[in-house]
């Protein structure tokens, strides 16, 4: 009984990704829940297991495609009595899903002379449509983060509550009408919702858009390499983030008990399989700091005027990877001890070195760490992580002359910056947040007044 | 040597209406085909033809029918010259009338076949001889689809036909098998069964009109029954023999008796599909790509990977409609205009025009299935319908795919008489969104089928004046 495989729902607000390996070939028997492809999805891979079981008789995708949700990936021989209604597509009375082609590869913003496009280079989903006659440059596309035209056909109909005129009107503008929310009977989206969207967008500070690059051929050579997902997704993510107004705030803080503690208890932690690192303990003075300071675990909600104030404790770590940076996040930090925190961490950090987390895994986070200390720097100015407010950034600590009690004492001294948006937080409390912390390092019975 | 703004490659339902757009837009076109005049498969061997046949075959049906109601006609004597001579008429009319609104749009029609030199040339085999070079700035291939052929069948025998030798009346045969149970066999079948051929269908799955969702098909299927010899399911056709006087069919399938697997018919009909016509001569010569199926490849916007190239219609996919090409056409013509247009349809409709019609559009409950999309289903049955009965067609399924959580419509499937001009208004339905409500408080004319789509809106809600079903609460 033929059956095809669907790429099933991956995750929230996840629609599509690019096929790293097939990880069955024509003839093998699939189990049911067998993984049968490993996808590159925006921020992490994925192996998608099979529903349904039998022999493969077609395998429709290969490494590097893009799929979509919904889209037929393998064709089966059901070893179960499948539904009879499961057709062949051989009939043209059978108005079974388009296949949809890779988008046609952009002209490269190239002179003309540019060669092929290297076989390799087929254009990604999202990427910006081909060259056009110039009499449409004068278009600005209002979109969130999206381009302007998919460029993909279809698999068939989205079904977007909104009628042909209005999707043509959102289209000429350059909205995605899939991104717009509609104020009708049913979510029926009009053409005051696209102006609607499009106000919105604006008084976000109108959509991140880069200026055309000009021709960098002609300086010498160049080469032109494509984004990955992750780079482009975070390249698309903090361009978001850097729309809210940011203050950093830098102190330091006395780690020399904190050292002192961490050789006493890391063979403890070493036994449980993770190491207490200056991060681990970190993420945990944090979770003290945002029960003392709740508006530092908040969203900002412009369109409804008001702040979401989060009452949950996830607290994500920035983690440097070869494929880019990840955050996975902890949850529930408050409930959470030392060692539980250590192997947690230890445990995401190096999935996320081989790309193995879940897109839940890097969700959900109110306040997040970047300790670069491990790298080097004395400060910087860490980028807050929308829709988060507030983000802590560690440098190298370094042992410094200190004035103690009439002389220099040599103190080890560990470099802070909280970046944070000034929309919801302000100057005194910043100080008084990253005061919190600093404390809570140099005495941790503090955090106990 | 020639030049145009615009060259379209092949003038069916999808390259003529791209060209006359494309002029009326102010372009300078050229429009190329094989044929004398504009029209393509649809017109010359497709659409419009079997619509002539079929409406003959529908008469022949009603006037049968007549006897239950006291008036009996008698036996049809067909001249089978006179109503070929009317079918062949229809098609004349119809591409003579394109041929004179090219002319008048100012269109360059060239009879011939073209073949590309590069992304901006054509060579074109002239019809009368010859050849001519055609410069241009923009193209748009809409070279159409032929009929698909099955090469273990591929025998050299006049008795063997596809959808053309077909529609071309040879004779009626006494018996006839019908190798598909697709639209276009099912169509062809019925007007042959209507003349008087003993028809025999052999579909390989396990029913028939595969894709369409089976309560509509079951309807048909049951009057199917009675108008056709027999149809074979689960059944496939591995060998055929021209014996001079008649076909040798040998068929294979679970459950057939020895008689079904070994058959003699007059006549064979190949139905099983359409391919694309995608090996345009010269292709390769552009950056035009091909895909596995044989589909051109193309974006939303109609756009090759050459830049200045475009394909629309049944070359770059299913489904293979007339209709769809029609629309495609446009957006190609507006996006070779640099505007920012897309093909994105929510409901392509799709009509068999059996006795009775089976049509939908949107979202199949199938698909829906497919998809693990949770849908609900509401479905008047056409019993219930006052003109239904005074018509004495109480054989029709009206249904509505509805969303649970918002209540838009997302498909509608009918099956009835007239269901593919019922679909027309669902199409529209799920176009504009509109909720089961907007159906329902959509003043349809009494006594007609249409009230079928009100009343199956008011199923959904539990309270339709005719069909007693009250609603399950929602989970």
């Amino acid at each position: 009984m033929p059956v095809e495989f669907r790429l099933p729902e991956l995750g929230e607000n996840v629609e599509k990704g690019d096929v790293v390996r097939v990880l069955v070939n024509v003839g093998d028997v699939v189990a049911q829940d067998q993984p049968v492809l490993e996808l590159e999805t925006d921020k992490a891979t994925i192996e998608v297991p099979s529903s349904v079981a039998g022999r493969v008789t077609e395998v429709r995708v290969k490494p590097g495609d893009k799929v979509k949700v919904g889209q037929a990936v393998l064709a089966l021989d059901a070893d179960t009595g499948a539904a009879a209604e499961t057709a062949p597509p051989a009939q043209a009375a059978n108005a079974a899903a388009v296949d949809a082609p890779p988008a046609p590869a952009p002209a490269p913003a190239q002179p003309a002379a540019a060669a092929a496009p290297p076989p390799q280079a087929v254009a990604p989903a999202d990427e910006a449509e081909p060259a056009r006659p110039a009499a449409r440059a004068s278009v600005v596309d209002i979109m969130s983060a999206r381009p302007a035209a998919p460029a993909e056909r279809p698999e068939g109909p989205t079904l977007v509550p909104a009628a042909p005129s209005v999707r043509r009107y959102a289209r000429e503008l350059g909205v995605d009408i899939a991104q717009v929310s509609g104020s009708g009977p049913g979510g029926r989206i009009g053409q005051q919702d696209v102006r609607q969207h499009v106000r919105e967008v604006f008084a976000n500070g109108g959509p991140a858009r880069a200026a055309a690059l000009p021709d960098l051929g002609k300086w010498g050579e160049i080469e032109i390499v494509p984004m990955s997902n992750i780079r482009r997704k975070t390249a698309e993510h903090l361009s978001i983030g850097w729309q809210a107004p940011h203050v950093t705030q830098h102190d330091k803080a006395d780690m020399t008990a904190l050292e002192t503690f961490r050789k006493h208890f890391g063979p403890r932690v070493e036994k449980a399989g993770a190491k207490l690192t200056v991060t681990v303990a970190l993420v945990k003075i944090v979770a003290a700091a945002l029960d003392r300071f709740p508006q530092f675990a908040s969203s900002v909600d412009m369109a409804r005027q008001s702040i979401v104030l989060r009452k949950y404790r996830h607290v994500g770590v920035a983690v440097d990877t070869p494929n880019g940076l990840l955050v996975p996040v902890i949850r529930d930090v408050n409930h959470k001890g030392l060692i539980e925190i250590a192997v947690e961490l230890t445990d995401l950090a190096q999935r996320a070195q081989q790309k193995k987390l879940g897109l839940d895994e890097m969700s959900g986070g109110v306040f997040s760490v970047s300790n670069l200390g491990g790298l080097g720097g004395t400060a910087f100015t860490p980028l807050v992580n929308h829709p988060e407010v507030a983000i802590l950034g560690v440098s190298r600590g370094s042992i410094e002359p200190v004035w103690q009690d009439g002389q220099f004492v040599p103190r080890q001294m560990m470099p802070l910056s909280l970046s944070y948006d000034h929309r919801v937080i302000d100057g005194a409390d910043a100080v008084r947040f990253l005061r919190f912390i600093v404390e809570a390092i140099e005495q941790p019975l503090s955090m106990l007044l | 040597m020639s030049s145009a703004q615009l060259v379209v490659i092949g003038a069916g339902p999808g390259g003529y209406a791209a060209a006359f757009y494309a002029a009326d837009m102010g372009m300078q076109v050229a429009l190329v085909d094989t044929e004398p005049n504009p029209g393509g498969v649809c017109l010359y061997r497709g659409c419009i033809p079997s619509k002539a046949l079929l409406h003959v075959a529908k008469l022949i049906g009603e006037a049968k029918h007549a006897a239950a109601w006291g008036v009996s006609f008698g036996a049809p004597a067909v001249d089978l010259a006179k109503l070929r001579g009317f079918k062949d008429q229809v098609v004349q009319k119809m591409t003579g009338g394109l041929a004179q609104v090219s002319k008048m749009r100012k269109i360059a029609y060239v009879q011939g076949r073209a073949a590309f030199k590069d992304a901006r040339t054509l060579d074109i085999a002239l019809a009368s001889g010859g050849s001519e070079t055609l410069t241009f700035e923009q193209a748009i291939v809409a070279t159409g689809s032929r009929p698909a052929a099955v090469p273990a069948l591929s025998i050299d025998s006049p008795r063997v036909m596809d959808s053309t030798g077909a529609l071309d009346l040879p004779e009626v045969p006494g018996s006839l098998l019908v190798v598909g149970g697709g639209y276009i066999g099912l169509e062809l079948g019925s007007v042959y069964a209507a003349l008087g051929t003993k028809v025999t269908v052999v579909e390989m799955t396990a029913g028939l009109l595969p894709g369409a969702d089976r309560d509509l098909v079951a309807v048909l299927q049951r009057r199917l029954e009675q108008t056709l010899h027999k149809i074979l399911l689960n059944a496939r056709v591995v060998e055929m023999k021209d014996t001079g006087s008649a076909v040798r069919v040998t068929i294979d399938g679970d459950g057939l008796d020895a008689a079904d697997r070994e058959q003699t018919f007059d006549r064979v009909l190949v139905s099983v599909g359409r391919k694309p016509n995608s090996a345009v001569p010269g292709l390769e010569k552009t950056a035009v790509q091909v895909g596995d199926r044989g589909f051109i490849t193309v974006d939303a916007s109609m756009r090759t990977h050459e830049p200045n190239i475009f394909a629309i219609g049944d070359v770059v996919g299913e489904p293979m409609l007339a209709h769809k090409a029609s629309h495609e056409a446009r957006v190609a013509v507006e996006s070779a205009l640099g505007h920012k247009a897309v093909f994105e349809p929510q409901a392509i409709p799709a009509v068999v025009f059996t006795d009775p019609e089976l049509a939908w559009c949107g979202l199949t409950e199938t698909e829906a299935k497919k998809q693990g999309r949770q849908v609900e289903v509401a479905k008047f049955p056409w019993a219930a319908l006052g003109r239904a009965v005074a018509i004495d067609r109480p054989d029709g399924l009206t249904k509505l795919v509805i969303d649970p959580t918002s209540e838009r419509v997302l498909g509608v499937g009918l099956v009835g008489s007239g269901a593919g001009e019922l679909i027309a208004e669902g199409a529209l339905a799920v176009e504009m969104a509109a909720l089961a409500t907007d159906l329902k408080l959509t003043i349809h004319p009494h006594p007609t089928l249409s009230e079928t789509l009100m009343e199956s809106a008011e199923v959904f809600f539990g309270h339709s004046t005719h069909v007693y079903r009250p609603k399950r609460p929602r989970p």
